[in-house]
């Protein structure tokens, strides 16, 4: 399909703008002006609108496609949530207006749902107190490691160092620790796929800083032990994290600040079904019990005596900005909208069936595929294609095959822990009838693994494009359409 | 189901979280009906009031958004996709992407931009960090132009690392030369400006980038993509990492998010940059496509030695400005910029004309610019904005000794008798 920059024909413009109604006097130095223009498209409304309506169209989405991907959460996102976002009193509001003297009084309904989101995650996870401003998962796990790192400095743990993360986690973990400062040691995980508690043991000293850990893990496991694992990191004053990427294996069902864990983040383009928007925006709210309150990030909303919100910046510990205002507020607005939808028996009942979700997958896929762990598992199921690799065929090339049977694959390779790994998170939101489709797609692929493997090469077939070739993007590097290869 | 399982109930899927484990606590109100959620939303919604004419920018500017943008991006198909993992079945998110990277570079003169990172203020924390990274060297020189939002954001972040920050004034609405240029030494990593800056003055940076690079340091310049319509771009002055906010290339203003941070650098710093890179390859028959590329600088290759940890971007945002750049277009971004420019230089002719204010005129500026009023300016800006106006933002809020100060920005939406009706309400306030 052609580039945009493609259909540009000379003269041709796509919006029309106010004509001037003041006099043209600016005279601007020639020195502070460009010498060529940015060269972007010139095409009509109807070119942009045909172009980027046959783009939406090369890409597959929850709304279109069985979504399965592992770790990633894609449930469907309820349509009114967009139109709240879209609602002119949220989305036409100036960041800065609170922020103005008596400027507090026009944003009040904003501020409110700032608040009233903070008080339902703080109930959902049990932590004490919340802040809404990280942008994404990772940018709240460096929210959370900043908080560790403020919490010993406060305490004068100079001698503080290493992160411990088991080797299951995701690849954010150990890089938003070492952005924060801190070394990483890696723990396996035992037999079980939770983290091995004797090799944990081994490693732990007065040097850790504190434990970063998912639960479930990404093995799909809840770690029955995660109370001994709190013990055993606060005996040498460590903090712990909670990765909250898997929160929606549990809602309702457990609470990581009931099992010791100090600090959260959740993802609410994962757990309230705010949309992945083909890789964001997302929202990283982080949590905290009482010992790492008074370091989160400034503004804090807050509701003084008279029923007002306002926003207070009065915290001397705190570790500062981490965003420049309030969080990624259209994004939470539909996560708000959400929780008051689902309410509290909507919200467990997610979970339950995200979790019997995955254990009928599980259970229909286990005679054909190997399983990285069997047990029951929570809201995702973990396979490896080992056997098909006997035969030839790889994990990515089961991917290939069910994205001509219309279905996104799983999450493939990851964890790293297992081999040829086939991560299935199939989510609440669908039905019977689709498990059973993608099941039934899964058995094919491994009969055509022992038929035919070779057939497996030349998938996918209906897409518009087959198998890129990824050595020649990483060679010959083109980013830029106006630029030569790098 | 639960037969295939051979559990008796949804209970038994639980057993592995023992009871002591369980919540402590769950007291949650119970679920509405769409509607009713709607009505309440709706309620919240009216309780803020966008009804104060906006004269307040800081950053974060009221442009048009074109009913095309938010059309296009409300497709199913883009926003409720992930990140293109499986480049078959996202060419249409790998190539929106790609054309925000292009938009991007020809947009700021720079050869290579990625695939967007959160906002503004955190692209220019990663900017920093990558300097840092490519030249080895740990000290920072930083104009007091560069947004105090960012600057504040950025000594958050490293806090806690051994990095030396020297901040340099603003000299007649300007980066101090003499400043900069005495400060650099064979241990300085950056210099990093804004333009324009905080104050709306617009600057050719030429000349300091030319000594930065003489002292073996980087430059990193944020900047206002809209009012790169007309101004000299960060590639022209020779700038070796551009940063900026996206939110005025067609996001509503949202009250602070969810934005769009953009990056672009030279070529030869490619595999320093962070974030998502969208890259141009073929397929098995040799047509044109395009995945994610060079992905081992990224967090899920390189893990602890990545060149950052971001992960999710804000893909969605970076479409609906990729979206609103082709709507607007070469001569639309161009007409844009003049408008915004032309409304705020009559608003700095009528107000020069009211009794108590003083405009300042040290350095040309672009839609936004610095007043000084004769009355305290917490007081004039709640008084305006019972007339209907948000006048402003106070700069004393960031700036010590500059209580005085009123930070005005004018967009192409303000019409005249806006302006005039601005300028007469101030004036009865000043009175």
């Amino acid at each position: 399909m052609k580039l945009i920059f493609e259909k540009s024909v000379t003269g041709r413009k796509g919006l029309k703008f106010p004509a001037l109604d003041v006099p043209a006097t600016a005279q601007l130095p020639k020195a502070c002006l460009r010498q060529d223009d940015a060269r972007l498209p010139e095409v009509s409304e109807l070119d942009v609108v045909r172009h980027f309506t046959q783009l939406s169209q090369r890409n597959f989405s929850v709304d279109a496609n069985f979504y399965p991907l592992g770790s990633c959460t894609m449930k469907y996102n309820p349509k009114f949530t967009e139109k709240v976002a879209a609602m002119p009193g949220f989305a036409d509001l100036h960041p800065l207006l609170p922020q103005l003297k008596g400027g507090e009084k026009y944003t009040q309904g904003a501020l409110e749902v700032l608040y009233e989101s903070e008080r339902w995650l703080c109930e959902i996870t049990g932590m004490k107190a919340m802040t809404m401003q990280p942008l994404a998962g990772a940018h709240g796990e460096l929210t959370g490691i900043m908080l560790m790192a403020a919490y010993h400095k406060a305490k004068g743990n100079t001698h503080k160092k290493y992160v411990i993360i088991p080797d299951s986690a995701h690849g954010t973990n150990p890089a938003s620790a070492a952005v924060a400062g801190y070394e990483i040691i890696s723990v396996p995980s035992d037999k079980k796929g939770v983290i091995d508690l004797a090799k944990l043991k081994a490693v732990v000293n007065e040097e850790t800083a504190g434990l970063m850990m998912t639960c479930p893990d990404t093995h799909g496991v809840f770690n029955g032990q995660i109370d001994e694992v709190s013990k055993l990191i606060h005996s040498v004053d460590g903090i712990m994290y909670y990765d909250g990427a898997n929160l929606n294996a549990i809602l309702g069902r457990c609470r990581p600040g009931d099992v010791g864990f100090d600090v959260v983040h959740l993802n609410l383009h994962k757990t309230f079904a705010t949309p992945h928007g083909g890789g964001g925006p997302g929202s990283g709210p982080v949590g905290v019990g009482e010992r790492l309150e008074k370091f989160l990030p400034i503004s804090r909303v807050i509701r003084r005596s008279d029923g007002m919100y306002a926003l207070n910046y009065d915290y001397p510990d705190s570790i500062g900005y981490i965003a420049s205002f309030y969080g990624a507020f259209g994004v939470i607005l539909k996560a708000y909208a959400y929780m008051l939808l689902l309410g509290c028996e909507g919200l467990k009942q997610t979970t339950d069936h995200a979790v019997l979700n995955a254990n009928y997958l599980l259970h229909r896929l286990k005679g054909h595929y190997q399983v990285a762990f069997d047990r029951i598992c929570m809201h995702e199921c973990l396979f490896s294609a080992s056997r098909q690799l006997e035969r030839g065929v790889h994990a990515i090339d089961i991917a290939k095959f069910l994205i001509d049977q219309n279905i996104h694959p799983p999450t493939v390779y990851f964890p790293l822990t297992v081999k040829e790994a086939i991560m299935v998170e199939p989510t609440e939101t669908e039905s019977k009838e689709t498990l059973d489709t993608f099941a039934e797609a899964m058995i094919r692929a491994d009969e055509l693994s022992k038929t035919d493997p070779h057939a497996f090469h030349a998938l996918p077939k209906t897409m518009p494009i087959s198998r890129p070739d990824e050595t020649k993007a990483a060679r010959e590097v083109k980013v830029n359409f106006f630029a030569q290869s790098v | 189901m639960l037969g295939v399982i051979g559990a008796p109930s949804i209970d038994a899927l639980f057993a592995d979280i023992p009871h002591h484990l369980r919540p402590r606590s769950f007291q949650l109100p119970e679920g509405l009906s769409e509607y009713e959620v709607m009505r309440r939303m709706n309620a919240l919604a009216l309780k803020n009031s966008v009804g104060p004419v906006p004269f307040i920018g800081g950053g974060y500017y009221d442009h048009y958004v074109p009913a095309a943008c938010q059309a296009l991006i409300s497709r199913g198909e883009f926003y409720t996709a992930y990140t293109p993992y499986q480049p078959e079945a996202a060419q249409g998110t790998l190539q929106a992407l790609f054309e925000f990277q292009s938009s991007i570079c020809t947009l700021t003169g720079m050869d290579v931009a990625n695939a967007s990172l959160y906002e503004g203020g955190t692209a220019l924390y990663e900017a920093m960090m990558m300097a840092i990274r490519v030249t080895g060297r740990q000290k920072i020189v930083m104009d007091s132009g560069v947004s105090p939002i960012y600057r504040k954001l950025i000594k958050s972040y490293t806090h806690n690392l051994n990095f030396e920050f020297v901040e340099t004034p603003v000299v007649h609405g300007r980066a101090d030369r003499a400043a900069i240029v005495k400060l650099l030494d064979n241990k300085t990593a950056a210099v990093i400006l804004q333009n324009p800056n905080f104050f709306g003055a617009i600057d050719d940076h030429s000349d300091i980038v030319a000594k930065a690079h003489a002292a073996g340091a980087l430059v990193i310049e944020s900047v206002y993509p809209v009012a790169l319509g007309l101004l000299k771009s960060p590639g022209e002055m020779g700038v070796d990492i551009t940063t900026g906010e996206g939110q005025s290339l067609g996001l509503p203003l949202s009250f602070g998010g969810p934005y769009l941070g953009f990056m672009a650098t030279r070529k030869k710093l490619i595999r320093q940059m962070p974030g998502r890179l969208v890259g141009e390859t073929v397929d098995g028959e040799g047509r044109r496509c395009f995945v994610n590329t060079l992905q081992a600088r990224e967090q899920h290759i390189r893990r602890e030695k990545a060149t950052s940890n971001i992960c999710t971007n804000v893909a969605l945002c970076a479409t609906q400005a990729a979206i609103f750049m082709a709507l607007v277009g070469r001569e639309g971004l161009k007409e844009m910029a003049r408008l915004n420019l032309e409304k705020a230089e009559f608003m700095k002719a009528e107000l020069s004309k009211i009794q108590g204010v003083e405009v300042k005129r040290s350095a040309p500026t672009f839609n936004e610019f610095t007043v000084r009023l004769s009355k305290n300016v917490n007081d004039v800006i709640e008084a305006m904005m019972l007339k209907g106006f948000a006048a402003g933002f106070p700069l004393g809020r960031y700036y010590p000794g500059m209580d005085d100060y009123l930070l005005v920005a004018v967009t192409e939406k303000r019409t005249r008798d806006e302006i005039l009706a601005y300028t007469k309400a101030l004036a009865e306030v000043l009175r």
